[in-house]
């Protein structure tokens, strides 16, 4: 009896201590990313690096050209896409009935969800860049990534919208507010932290995406800052891309520079994204 | 007086559940009317169709009227806004807003576009006397609702309906989830409200309906069975049905 | 006192639910866009290049070969490898995260998985040139380090936060019930994972899976820079340790230097149409699995 048992528990340790195992080699390499990066391309990143334009054909110099541009990108992305997907996850979480209809759209925001990065790439350029002729600018870029970005806005949204208590909305009815009075006054406020969390991860990666814009908006060799929204930027993602693939003779220290800026970037709107969460989840009123 | 009449109202869902017969029915004013009876016997539901909280549920079928002063309440074009105003609604666990004790007094009041703060003022501090909680939260207004205790935030919940100037209070099993303490401070208030207000209550004991019931009605599986005088239903009733519930023999 | 009520403008509330509905169906519109724009620009080339030519084995527009093939075998081979990594790895840590780590491990871990989620691709393929490839160029004495294999770790690494986050969601939601009766009949924890618990996450595992394995096909920067693109049909999994090409990476390398509307132009949106479709019936399927397993689900519970 005793023999059985503990062949079971051998098996039972050995099988644990597998899985630590591939969870460690999933997480060491994150953890590597991270710090290869830091440590190899701080050198690089000084106030010149990050203020200053590029020169002698990128090999020198700063990057805020691209800096610059990826936050407007990212901007743009934003105006598009977030009114539009919160009013979408409002339709979905507050009005749509249990109708074919709907089902339709859920299967359209998983389509969007699924397409990838560069088939975005392919239409922006199709209908943006070229049938409608914004041109390669920034209003192409934004407009493609927002669609990219809608389905993570809207997953994202209505979840926060659906954890609000349906006994508030039952309760506001009751008291003669109407449906919308009820979703600004109550519902939408509650939901705003999980709303905002969902945002900023999905511009976060609108922000790091290089498909979507390569044919769009990202242009390498311009070195100065966009006047309006129908200019061509430079912009992070691409700039890392191209120095690290195509110019000869790119100064190692400023690709891990680059990399780091872009790594910061969008480390840190994953932090405040991760913080708004925590921080209303303690909160709450329910 | 009657403040309501229901004449031949039938209700049933997209599910089946919960639906109501053939229900006659007349409500005093300045009473307390009971609705008891077992569970998913469908008094939720008529409570709901008297302010049309039920326009929100998946309602297949209706027929019938509700009239509430001689007003048929489903007629198109019927302010269904106002209607909730007039027919104000606790319900069974006290849901408080997430929102300071005043903000939840004063939410009914904004969403109708009152701003005057001496009128607000002035409306907060009455209808928490009356919900007897004024005492006890007077200084502490700015807190979360949800500080309160269950008791407390069922009496924020009477108050909050109070601050609408109701004609009808409608009452869904109040005190279920309260101690035997608060249970009898609400029981308390409502005899003091229905003096001014029509009370409809749906107890959560048949006890708790023998206590506080004017006039009675039993409701069993959608039908109503019997209405009588609070004295009559609980020492005679008539129907064997009645009886029966009344003495523990179903439920 | 008697209050002077004012209802809420009922023209207001009917402008605005409006606007909400439209947004709601925004989705149809864009993904109809999408499709509409990719068939247009696409369906030329079928008139334009013959089947056999698109079938052949030789991809080189310079001399007019449009033969998909190769694109197709390259997205294939690292898909398939990156699979096999991703899979195990995957679902090995969302059973080690959901059913064996302390919770405060668990608590540092999952964000960390997620910022690798996070992590922008082209940064993933940046390290891929410079620091993956020379390594398994020199432990696995290749020719060259830009080869599928490279590619297919670095897609494998990019596919498991996906699989993670949606298996360990799973097996989250599994309740707790199934595992205490399992233990209360004397299974060990290691017998109850794998003969009740993982059992019943698993359409959600199925789907981490499809999601993973979607991701995969549809990644573009990183193949771009690592896997040497070299458009020849992969004739096994011997093929790995040499360049490929995929399907993305032939469009974002070549699209910006074709002539607008020419067949080079239409053969790659063709490219994109078959990318897109691929995701429709990876991404259609997995959330199917998922709804249709949760009613029967729900059938078998009440």
């Amino acid at each position: 009896m005793k023999k059985k048992s503990s062949a079971r528990q051998q098996k039972q340790r050995l099988g644990f201590g597998l899985l630590t195992l591939m969870a460690i080699l999933t997480v060491i390499p994150i953890v590597a990313v991270v710090v290869y990066i830091f440590v190899l391309g701080a050198p690089a990143v000084n106030l010149e690096f990050i203020t200053g334009f590029p020169r002698d054909g990128m090999r020198a110099g700063g990057i805020l050209p691209a800096i610059v541009g990826t936050f407007y990108l990212t901007l743009g992305t934003a105006i598009f896409s977030v009114p539009l997907g919160i009013g979408a996850a409002i339709y979905l979480s507050e009005y749509a009935p249990d109708n074919r209809a709907t089902q339709l759209i859920r299967i359209a925001i998983i389509n969007l969800a699924g397409i990838p990065s560069v088939v975005y790439g392919l239409f922006g350029l199709g209908l943006f860049v070229l049938f409608l002729d914004f041109g390669t600018s920034i209003l192409a870029g934004s407009l493609t990534l927002s669609i990219m970005t809608l389905p993570v806005i809207i997953s994202t949204a209505e979840e926060a919208l659906r954890a609000v208590p349906q006994a508030f909305r039952t309760v506001s009815i009751s008291v003669g507010a109407t449906k919308w009075q009820t979703i600004r006054k109550i519902v939408l406020p509650q939901a705003l932290p999980g709303i905002l969390t969902g945002v900023i991860l999905g511009l976060e990666r609108a922000a790091g995406e290089t498909a979507p814009i390569l044919f769009t908006v990202a242009a390498f060799f311009l070195p100065r800052l966009p006047n309006s929204p129908l200019d061509a930027t430079m912009a992070l993602p691409y700039h890392l891309y191209v120095i690290s693939t195509q110019v000869p003779g790119m100064p190692i220290k400023i690709q891990y520079g680059t990399a780091l800026v872009l790594l910061v970037f969008v480390l840190s709107m994953n932090l405040i994204a991760t913080t708004i969460r925590s921080r209303a989840r303690a909160r709450r009123q329910w | 007086m009657n403040k309501i009449t229901i004449e031949n109202l039938s209700l049933k869902y997209s599910d089946g559940t919960e639906s109501l017969r053939d229900i006659n029915l007349e409500i005093p004013d300045q009473q307390i009317s009971v609705i008891f009876g077992p569970a998913g016997g469908g008094k939720s539901s008529l409570l709901r169709t008297l302010n049309r909280l039920n326009d929100l549920a998946d309602v297949v079928e209706r027929e019938g009227t509700i009239k509430i002063d001689d007003q048929d309440i489903y007629q198109p074009g019927y302010d269904v806004i106002q209607l909730r105003r007039i027919v104000g609604m606790v319900f069974a666990r006290p849901v408080v807003l997430p929102m300071s004790i005043r903000e939840n007094l004063t939410y009914g009041l904004e969403v109708a576009g009152i701003r005057d703060p001496n009128l607000l003022e002035n409306v907060l501090e009455t209808s928490l006397k009356k919900a007897a909680l004024w005492e006890e939260v007077k200084d502490r207004l700015e807190d979360p609702g949800v500080a309160l205790s269950g008791g407390q935030q069922q009496r924020l919940c009477l108050a909050r309906v109070l601050a609408l100037e109701p004609e009808v209070i409608l009452l869904d099993e109040p005190t279920s989830g309260l101690d035997p303490i608060s249970t009898g401070k609400v029981e308390e208030s409502l005899q003091e409200l229905k003096k001014e207000y029509t009370i409809i209550l749906v107890p959560h004991s048949v006890q708790q309906a023998a206590r506080t019931a004017d006039q009675a009605a039993f409701l069993l599986q959608g039908e109503l069975i019997e209405v009588a005088s609070g004295e009559v239903m609980f020492t005679n009733p008539q129907q064997q049905r009645t009886q029966d519930y009344i003495q523990g023999r179903f439920g | 006192m008697k209050i002077n009520f004012r209802n809420q403008s009922r023209l207001g509330e009917f402008a605005i639910t409006t606007l909400i509905k439209i947004a709601g169906y925004s989705a149809i519109l864009f993904v109809g866009m999408i499709f509409l724009f990719l068939m247009l620009e696409g369906l030329p080339a079928t008139r334009q290049v013959s089947l056999d030519s698109l079938l052949s084995d030789r991809w080189y527009p310079i001399e007019d070969y449009f033969g998909v093939l190769p694109l197709l075998g390259g997205s294939l081979l690292i898909t398939l490898g990156a699979t096999l990594i991703a899979v195990p790895f995957g679902i090995g840590t969302a059973v080690y995260l959901s059913e064996i780590a302390p919770r405060w491990l668990r608590e540092i871990l999952k964000p960390l998985v997620e910022v690798l989620g996070g992590l922008p691709s082209v940064v993933l393929g940046f390290l891929g040139i410079l620091v993956l490839s020379p390594y398994l160029r020199v432990l696995l004495d290749l020719p060259t380090g830009l080869s599928a294999l490279t590619g297919a770790v670095l897609l494998g690494g990019i596919a498991i936060p996906t699989v993670v986050s949606v298996a360990e969601d799973a097996l989250d939601a599994v309740p707790k019930s199934y595992r205490d009766a399992s233990l209360a009949m004397g299974a060990t924890e290691w017998q109850t994972i794998w003969r009740v618990t993982l059992p019943a996450a698993r359409s959600g595992v199925l789907t981490a899976i499809m999601l993973g394995v979607g991701r995969a096909i549809g990644e573009t920067m990183t193949v771009m820079m690592v896997t040497g693109n070299a458009p020849i049909v992969p004739k096994g999994l011997g093929d790995l340790f040499s360049p490929v090409r995929t399907m993305t990476a032939t469009i974002a390398a070549e699209m910006g230097e074709v002539a607008n509307g020419s067949v080079h132009y239409h053969v790659l949106f063709l490219i994109g149409i078959i990318l897109f479709l691929i995701s429709l019936v990876v991404n259609v399927t997995a959330s199917a699995v998922v709804f249709r397993s949760k009613k029967s689900q729900d059938r078998i519970l009440s």
